[in-house]
Formats: C-alpha cells, structure tokens, sequence
C-alpha cells in the first residue's frame, strides 16, 4: 500500500552541494520536511527520479534578529520552531500562531517554514492526478456543475480554481516579509506579496520558485515587530486540516484610532489576498460595533464564488470583522 | 539504487537500519522488527505511527528512513526498561482503561512520552492539545488524557 516509486536520494550538507547535485540532475526535487513532498509521492501522480534533501544544510536553520529589528527565519526552520520561538512570539505573534496551527504536532515537529510557503495547492482533483490545466491538461474538474468546490477559490481564478493552502503565507505576507532565493550564483530577494503567483501568470506552479532555485529562508522585517497582531484560521478539523479560510492581520493604534493596518486572507483565492479594501476603510477610525458592521460589508466585495463554497463570503467577512474586533480591546 | 544503511541510535542503541531510499522511516522500523508503530493512514491523520525524533514526536511515516540517519529515534518498544516490561506511563494507560482495541496506543504513548520529557507538568490543555495529531477511533480520549495526567503526578511525587 502506497509504496512509493524508486528514486535517488542525495543528503548535500551544503546550499553549494545541493546546487551541484540539482546541476547533475535537473529533474530532482528539493524535500526537507518532506509533508507536501510525501503525499505526492505515495499516490504516484509525481514521481521525480532523484531527491535532495535540504534538511541537514546548518546554514538554511535558525532563526536570528535583524538589525532593523526584524527576524531572519532560515527555510528549514521547523514549524515548531517557528511557533516556539521567544523573539517570534515577542516580535510577531501571529506568525507564531499561524506556525502552530499547521496540522498536528508530529507535522510540525518536522515540516519546514519553506515548506510551508513553498507547498502546492490541495485541489482533490489535481492531487488525485486528473489531468487537469494545473496538470498540463486541458479542463478544469473543480469548475463545472457537479464538481466539489467547497474548498476552492472566490478571486482572480483564471482556468484554475485551486486557492493557497499555506496558513503561515499570508501572515508572511501581511508582515511584509522577503523570501530570499539562491539561484544560481545569485542570491534573489523577492516581496512575500510577489512570491506567491496566480494561474494568469503561470497556471503550473503556486510560486515564483524556478527548477534548480534554493529558498534560503525568510526575511520578516522590523516594520511590523511588536505591532497589534491577529491569526485566525477556519477549517472543518481544527487539527491536521487546511484552512477553508484564514486572516492574518497587524496593526498599529494610537490614541483609540487605528493608524496603520496590514491585512491578508488565505483560501479564497491562488495567492494570499491582501485585503486593501478592509485596510483603507479601517485606518483612521476606532474599532467597535459600527466599524465592524462596516468592515463586514467591504471584506469579501468582488467575491465570485463558485457552486458549493458560498459559506466563505460570510466567513471572510467574519474573520476579518473579529480581527478588527481584537483591536478594540 | 542500492538500499542506504542508515547509522542511527535506536531505543538507545546504535542501530544500522537497511532501506532504499524511497522506504519511509515507519517500513523501515518495521522491517527491523519494532511492529510496536502502526502504519494507520500514511498522511499523518492518524498519528499511529508516531515516533520520538531527538526527542519529539515525529510521524515515522511521512519520512524517509534516510533522514533518520545520525539521529536519535525511540519507539514504543523503548519505553519500558526491560523487554516485556511496561514503563509507568504504559501501566497507566492500562490501569485507567486507556487501551480499547490498541491501534492507536502506540502513538498515543510516544505523544505523551514526547509531552513529558518537554513539560513534566502538563496541565489538562496541554495533554490535549498534546495528543491532536492522534487519533482514537473508539473515542477513549477522556481515560487516555487521565493516564497521561496519573504519569506526569506519579513522577513529579517520584523526584527526589
């Protein structure tokens, strides 16, 4: 039962090691946790011929302050860690805690923050191996009238109707946070906002990330660092299950007023979706009863859901409203 | 693509296990003899299958058996002192009716051994949110969590 296919395995100790072996052997697939990878791997729909292992390289490890007061968070750094750690938890809590709602304990004792943003999406019929646009094909199963869409996209489909399943993605994103790439000889630094890219741009692949690239790690600013911050995530199973919808939010007040706010929201569409509209209605005004009601009405605007995921219109709007809600306090 | 050795410390003894590259961590065990861990969903649902990785519970089936190489690995057949023998948290599991059919105990106790050796106090919440990654088909969770609570206090009064 789910024996996976055979294929070479390669432990380089070394980001210059591990670019060697992906020159060597330019259909290998990069593990570290290994979650996302595993699963692929046992239904047999993916099957690369070689993999390299990225978990033992020291220098894609740790966590490390910034000069400007932010985070150097290593790619392999585990979600453990990430959700453990006292200078995240004092700088950006809500990393922390989208960290520490991914799956089980055991998945986070081993799967990586790279891992996590680098992961494919959870579209059933693309991860069953239908051949699908995703898949190189020429259809979509997630998009016709009987399909099971309940967990897919409200925005920007294109073709492809499968939504980002990280949680620690868009609380990267909403923190402002830098992906840094080896790539080649280079070392390429790449916006969170820009890292994730939607079907329109490139319907095979959920991030900028090229065959042969390396993610090194993240850099989460000091901009953010020890501003009001909110995580929430919704899903069927609070434990080991995707988010159906999360929100991650930072934000500063200053006097009752909300001066500044950062807000992104996962599972509604390919990428994290910054919630702009939220953003500029809040910034200015003091949380409470009336702003939420009115956050409600701006959260999930231009919402185009499809036939069986019509409930994450109202729990975009709720999660977003109780974000705002924790600013009150 | 002939099979890796993999140098590893098992139950607290050097240990080479024998494995292709493309055999996970929980075949390899087994292969070697430790049947204690169940291979229950294979995506890590279930938690049957959990292991302690230096230390932290890890399910041994979404990894591969290589990257266990140089590491420390403790499974169920660890625990007790001497073979055949039940360590103290075990003997809670089966004095507190923590054991129904048995699938699941094996990772039930390596969660728990993992929560112990991290926090020897663990509140209720904290044996919860402990043992989420595992699940209990006949639903014992309540006398389950009441073993691990009886372990973490038979220890505590047990400290010098």
């Amino acid at each position: 039962m789910d024996v996976m296919h055979n294929f070479e395995l390669y432990q380089p100790g070394s980001v210059a090691d591990a670019q060697a072996v992906l020159k060597d052997n330019p259909d290998a697939w990069i593990i570290a946790g290994g979650k996302d990878s595993l699963d692929w791997f046992k239904d047999r729909v993916k099957q690369p011929p070689a993999l390299v292992d990225i978990s033992g390289i020291a220098e894609l490890h740790g966590i490390t302050a910034q000069e400007d007061g932010g985070l150097w968070i290593g790619a392999t750094t585990t979600l453990t860690e990430v959700a453990e750690d006292a200078a995240v938890r004092e700088k950006f809590p809500m990393l922390a805690k989208a960290a520490g709602l991914v799956a089980s304990p055991q998945i986070r004792n081993l799967a990586t923050l790279g891992g996590n943003v680098a992961q494919d999406t959870r579209c059933v019929y693309y991860r069953d191996g239908f051949p699908c646009y995703r898949a190189g094909g020429n259809t979509c199963y997630a998009n016709t009238p009987t399909a099971m869409n309940r967990e897919h996209t409200m925005y920007e489909a294109s073709r492809c109707v499968a939504v980002t399943p990280s949680d620690t993605a868009p609380a990267l994103v909403a923190l402002e946070a830098v992906m840094v790439i080896q790539r080649g000889s280079r070392q390429v630094e790449v916006p969170a906002s820009e890292f994730f890219i939607g079907p329109e741009i490139d319907i095979t692949r959920m991030t900028v990330l090229e065959r042969g690239d390396i993610l090194l790690g993240v850099k989460v600013p000091g901009k953010w660092a020890g501003s009001r911050q909110y995580f929430e995530k919704a899903a069927d199973r609070n434990v080991w299950d995707f988010a159906l919808v999360n929100v991650a939010m930072a934000a500063r007040t200053e006097g009752g007023k909300i001066t500044a706010a950062s807000m992104v929201c996962g599972g509604v569409q390919c990428t994290p979706r910054r919630m702009s509209d939220v953003e500029s209605l809040i910034v200015g005004e003091a949380p409470g009863a009336e702003l939420e009601g009115l956050v409600k009405r701006v959260a999930a605007r231009g919402a185009r859901p499809l036939n069986f995921n019509h409930f994450k219109v109202p729990l975009m709007q709720n999660l977003a409203a109780r974000a705002v809600r924790s600013l009150a306090v | 693509m002939c099979p890796l050795d993999i140098d590893l410390v098992l139950n607290g003894r050097p240990a080479r296990l024998v494995a292709a590259a493309a055999v996970r961590l929980s075949a390899a065990l087994r292969d070697h003899g430790l049947t204690g861990l169940k291979e229950g969903c294979l995506e890590g649902e279930c938690g049957a299958c959990t292991v302690l990785l230096d230390g932290a519970p890890v399910c041994a089936c979404l990894m591969l058996a290589g990257q266990a190489a140089g590491r420390q690995v403790v499974t169920v057949e660890g625990l007790a002192a001497a073979p055949g023998g039940l360590s103290d948290l075990q003997r809670a599991f089966v004095e507190e009716g923590a054991v129904q059919c048995g699938y699941c105990t094996p990772g039930m106790l390596m969660a728990a051994e993992g929560l112990l050796a991290s926090d020897p106090a663990p509140d209720e919440p904290a044996i919860r949110r402990a043992i989420a990654g595992n699940l209990c088909r006949c639903t014992g969770y309540a006398a389950i969590v009441k073993a691990v609570a009886r372990t973490a206090a038979g220890r505590l009064a047990a400290r010098p």
